[in-house]
């Protein structure tokens, strides 16, 4: 493949400088007078999991920090990554009355990160108290963000809890996929830390399916959640796919995240395939690891592009070309990618969501020369593993539950996060993980 | 554990936060609800004789963009009928055995009247009574509120007619609107008063509309003062409590009013030596969710100090209030700036310059303006600490060796003593002997 330059150990710490930084308390105390404490406010009503967000705000000007990060833990048990990564512009930070005041909209994900940090760092144990164990115990399949919400509160409701993940290290997406300027691995290894002196048991490289069969499983424990996420990027489908210099967007991140930097070789000249918020998560790592030219090509046009405005900005900020209305029909080369052969669309009759269809622009066929590709085309979907499980119920790739309960078609069996939703945020998948949890402790309990 | 459990002259609670007698404590929903939400007790809003409200209760004093930094209302005692307000306190203790339900009281200065009402409050099951000795507007022109408690003869006498017949604790509710509190606070001691209650509001006027030259508030054109409250008469506050609580001649237990917004303002109210202490502004600011922080800030604050209960806190800090002939003349601080802290607003240089001492330095460096302390000539104020706004940029260190104190008592005995008069340049030979220099 014909690589990037590496670059010194400053420059990659550069690039990946964290985006935001911390508030100092100063500037903290700052933005939370800022805060007008509104009733009922609408930046609750958009955070999924609704933290207290006035509340907490309010305990940061008060000088009480510590009943601040308890106010968010109320809510929220990934409330660390979820501060550094949550899309706060269509959330919390969109919703806030000072945008329609015409002012800038309060800083929630800064201000969340320092309370939490104010605790973690504090050394304070647990903030709440557990009820005594009641006998009963939960399995967990999957360490990312939903498995480790529904562990956490589980094990406050008196639950023996056990995670299984089949990774070496916990955490999930949140240690493996968020980009590495918004949270690092030491980040959500610190959630999953909190989480375990919880009493909450987590082994590792347990995969349920093959090291233990999930019928063992149901066997040891009186309930499951299912919090396995979603898998590597989805495949293109062209011809080429095999060359070497083509990768998954989710398999390069996790690399980026865990290994060393300059380790990693990188194309000079890159096309990512998609517009979501992974694509740009690749295009703007490809860039911070030294590639010299990086490319989005999507085959709708910029208004039908998923990615979500701040990551668009980012993205255009770190000079990524948007090859819009373009799809890749074969990626070409020898034994590795040379380039990338496309084709022009424009956009047609809209389909049933609504959304006008691309449809190819006849004779439109040409080449743009790269040396790597990276397919962001969303992730794969584990019906192989689920389809193992007993009266569980699947449809348009999403496993079916309760949308109060969280519980599956089989009675024992709960889940929640990527696997039930397609794929949506972090955020989303600690609501899930906390719900499911009571919707486990009612049916356990007999509680309707 | 923490326990935040009080007794404030016989009235227990589980807590120190009360809803101060005002708005957000007039009816039953309003108590109730503010219970659910966790506080300890109630002043229920003032009850007495019939009276009519006007619109336009209410003045704010805002601060830049802070709302609400005061309140100034022209509010009278409760307008609701006597019978209702009774039977809603009655239903209001039943369902909430736990909480401190004090019953403010305000009635024509007659005996038959005022022993009439506290029985009947009694007969509701109350843990209390609050003689309203303050309202500073409407009802003092009636001869009620601050005119009774702006002369220490009355004071006495309707608070002795009250513990006559009373079988409940009597807490009376002093006004600020005197020259010396502590006057109005001994007569009722002597009237046998199980506590007292400090402040009420003090008087005011918000200000003008410069547009329509209308006072504010305006009741159609005619405006009156008001009474103050909220954030803005903290300071006055504590120093009222700080007096009542070192008075050897009253010696009563305190509940702390005025301008307490959040649990650092109460810690400060409790350390003066209240029991408890009463919030009415932040309420009607915010709502009763604040109790939230009040109770959680105050555990996790008392936690990190090693405390445990309320009385080991309360009054901690009364001893250090001293005359100023006791400080001592020979503690030297200079000002220090944090030059990697600094962010170069040059506020601390033109206070400094233009009202305090030129001490402070202002040099180009780098593009820069760096200000640096000339500290042979810092006369150790602090204005520039206070005007700087960057947390710990600018700190007031100790010079001094400690090796010596003097203060003007002492001086000015031993000045006796050597039979030396108070001069300027008997002064001056003191100071050039401990190196002080005044320009
Ligand atoms: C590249 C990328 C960037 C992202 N960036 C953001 C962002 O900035 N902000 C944001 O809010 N969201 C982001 N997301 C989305 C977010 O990471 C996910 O929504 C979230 O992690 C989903 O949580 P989960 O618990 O459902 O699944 P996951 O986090 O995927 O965790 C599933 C876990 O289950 C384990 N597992 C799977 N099968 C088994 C089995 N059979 N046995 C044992 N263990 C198993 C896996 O190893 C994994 O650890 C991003 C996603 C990606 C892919
Ligand atoms: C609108 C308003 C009405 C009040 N009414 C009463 C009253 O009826 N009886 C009373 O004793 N004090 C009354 N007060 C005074 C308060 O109880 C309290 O002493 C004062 O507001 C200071 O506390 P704060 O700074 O927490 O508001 C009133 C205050 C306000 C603002």
């Amino acid at each position: 493949m014909n690589r990037a330059n590496k670059l010194t150990d400053e420059q990659y710490e550069n690039n990946f400088e964290e985006l935001t930084p911390p508030f100092t308390r100063n500037s903290a105390v700052s933005e939370a007078f800022r805060c007008l404490y509104c009733f009922d406010a609408p930046c609750i009503r958009a955070c999924p999991t609704h933290i207290d967000i006035p509340t907490f705000i309010k305990k940061i000007l008060t000088g009480n920090p510590l009943g601040s990060a308890k106010t968010i833990y109320e809510s929220n048990w990934l409330a660390l990554t979820c501060a550094k990564a949550c899309p706060v512009d269509d959330l919390c930070e969109g919703a806030c009355v000072l945008n329609e005041k015409g002012e800038k909209p309060i800083q929630i994900g800064r201000l969340q990160r320092y309370s939490v940090e104010y605790y973690l760092d504090s050394g304070k144990g647990n903030l709440f108290n557990k009820k005594s164990f009641n006998g009963k115990s939960v399995g967990i399949i999957g360490s990312g963000p939903a498995g480790l919400a529904c562990g956490a509160e589980l094990s406050l409701l008196g639950y023996k809890v056990e995670i299984y993940e089949s990774d070496k290290v916990p955490g999930g997406l949140n240690t493996w996929g968020i980009a590495p300027y918004k949270t690092r691995q030491y980040d959500s290894l610190r959630e999953v830390e909190l989480i375990k002196n919880l009493g909450v048991t987590i082994h590792t490289c347990v995969t349920i399916g093959q090291t233990i069969s999930f019928d063992e499983l149901l066997n040891r424990h009186d309930a499951i959640f299912i919090g396995i996420g979603l898998g590597e990027s989805e495949n293109l489908d062209i011809p080429g796919e095999n060359l070497k210099g083509v990768s998954g967007a989710v398999k390069l991140i996790k690399e980026i995240k865990k290994e060393k930097w300059s380790s990693i070789d990188i194309g000079r000249r890159v096309a990512v395939i998609g517009a979501g918020n992974t694509s740009i998560d690749a295009a703007t790592n490809a860039k911070r690891l030294g590639a010299e030219e990086v490319t989005i090509i999507y085959r709708r046009s910029e208004n039908e592009m998923p990615a979500n405005n701040f990551e668009y900005e980012l993205a255009k900020s770190d000079g990524i070309i948007f090859k819009f209305l373009t799809s890749p029909i074969e990626i070409i080369g020898n034994s590795s990618v040379e380039g990338l052969r496309c084709l022009k669309m424009e956009l047609g009759e809209k389909d049933e969501h609504g959304r006008r269809k691309p449809v190819p622009v006849p004779n439109s066929e040409f080449e743009i020369p790269v040396d790597m590709v990276i397919t962001a085309l969303g992730q794969k979907f584990n019906a192989e593993f689920l389809e193992l499980i007993p009266d569980i119920k699947i449809s348009n790739r999403k496993l079916l539950v309760d949308t109060d309960t969280y519980q599956t078609g089989n009675p024992k069996v709960f889940a929640g996060g990527d696997c039930i939703n397609g794929g949506k945020e972090v955020v989303n998948a600690a609501y899930d993980g906390k719900q499911a949890a009571h919707g486990i402790d009612r049916f356990l309990t007999n509680t309707p | 554990m923490i326990d935040l459990s009080t007794d404030c002259g016989g009235i227990k609670s589980p807590n120190p936060f009360w809803l101060a007698s005002a708005p957000p404590s007039n009816s039953a929903y309003q108590n109730c609800k503010a219970f659910e939400a966790g506080w300890g007790g109630t002043v229920w809003k003032t009850i007495g004789g019939p009276v009519m409200n006007v619109c336009n209760r209410y003045g704010s004093l805002e601060l830049n963009r802070e709302k609400l930094v005061g309140i100034n209302n022209v509010e009278l005692i409760s307008d609701r009928n006597i019978e209702t307000n009774l039977k809603e306190i009655a239903e209001t203790k039943r369902l909430w055995s736990d909480r401190a339900v004090v019953v403010s009281l305000m009635v024509e200065s007659k005996k038959e009247a005022w022993q009439d009402i506290v029985k009947r409050t009694i007969d509701t099951g109350a843990d209390g009574i609050e003689l309203n000795y303050g309202c500073p507007h409407g009802m003092s022109e009636r001869g009620m509120g601050a005119a009774v408690g702006q002369v220490p003869e009355y004071c006495k006498m309707i608070t002795e007619w009250v513990t006559e017949v009373s079988s409940i604790p009597v807490l009376v509710k002093l006004t600020p609107n005197v020259t010396d509190i502590r006057f109005p606070a001994r007569a009722v001691k002597q009237a046998n008063a199980d506590g007292i209650a400090l402040i009420n509001t003090i008087n005011s006027i918000m200000g003008i509309d410069l547009d329509t030259l209308k006072i504010l508030p305006s009741v159609a054109g005619k405006s009156s003062h008001g009474g103050f409250a909220g954030p803005a008469v903290k300071p006055i506050a504590l120093h009222m409590v700080s007096q009542v609580a070192n008075d050897p001649e009253v010696n009563l237990p305190i509940s702390g009013v005025g301008g307490i917004s959040t649990w650092r303002d109460a810690a400060e109210f409790i350390l003066l030596g209240s029991s408890s202490v009463q919030i009415c502004t932040a309420v009607m600011h915010y709502g009763f969710r604040i109790i939230d922080d009040l109770i959680e800030g105050l555990t996790n604050w008392m936690e990190s100090k090693g405390f445990s209960t309320i009385d080991e806190i309360k009054g901690k800090a009364l001893n250090q209030i001293s005359d100023f002939g006791n400080f001592d003349l020979l503690h030297k601080t200079v000002a220090r700036i944090d030059q990697g802290k600094c962010i170069h607003c040059n506020l601390c240089y033109i206070s400094c310059e233009d009202a305090a001492h030129q001490a402070i330095d202002l040099k180009k460096v780098n593009g820069y303006n760096e200000t640096t302390v000339k500290e042979e000539e810092c006369v150790g104020c602090s204005l520039c600490a206070l005007v700087c706004p960057v947390d710990e940029c600018i700190t007031m260190v100790r010079v001094d060796d400690e090796s010596a104190s003097k203060t003007w008592n002492e001086l000015t005995s031993e000045f006796k003593d050597q039979g030396k008069p108070l001069t300027w340049e008997n002064l001056a030979e003191f100071q050039k002997k401990y190196g002080i220099e005044i320009h």
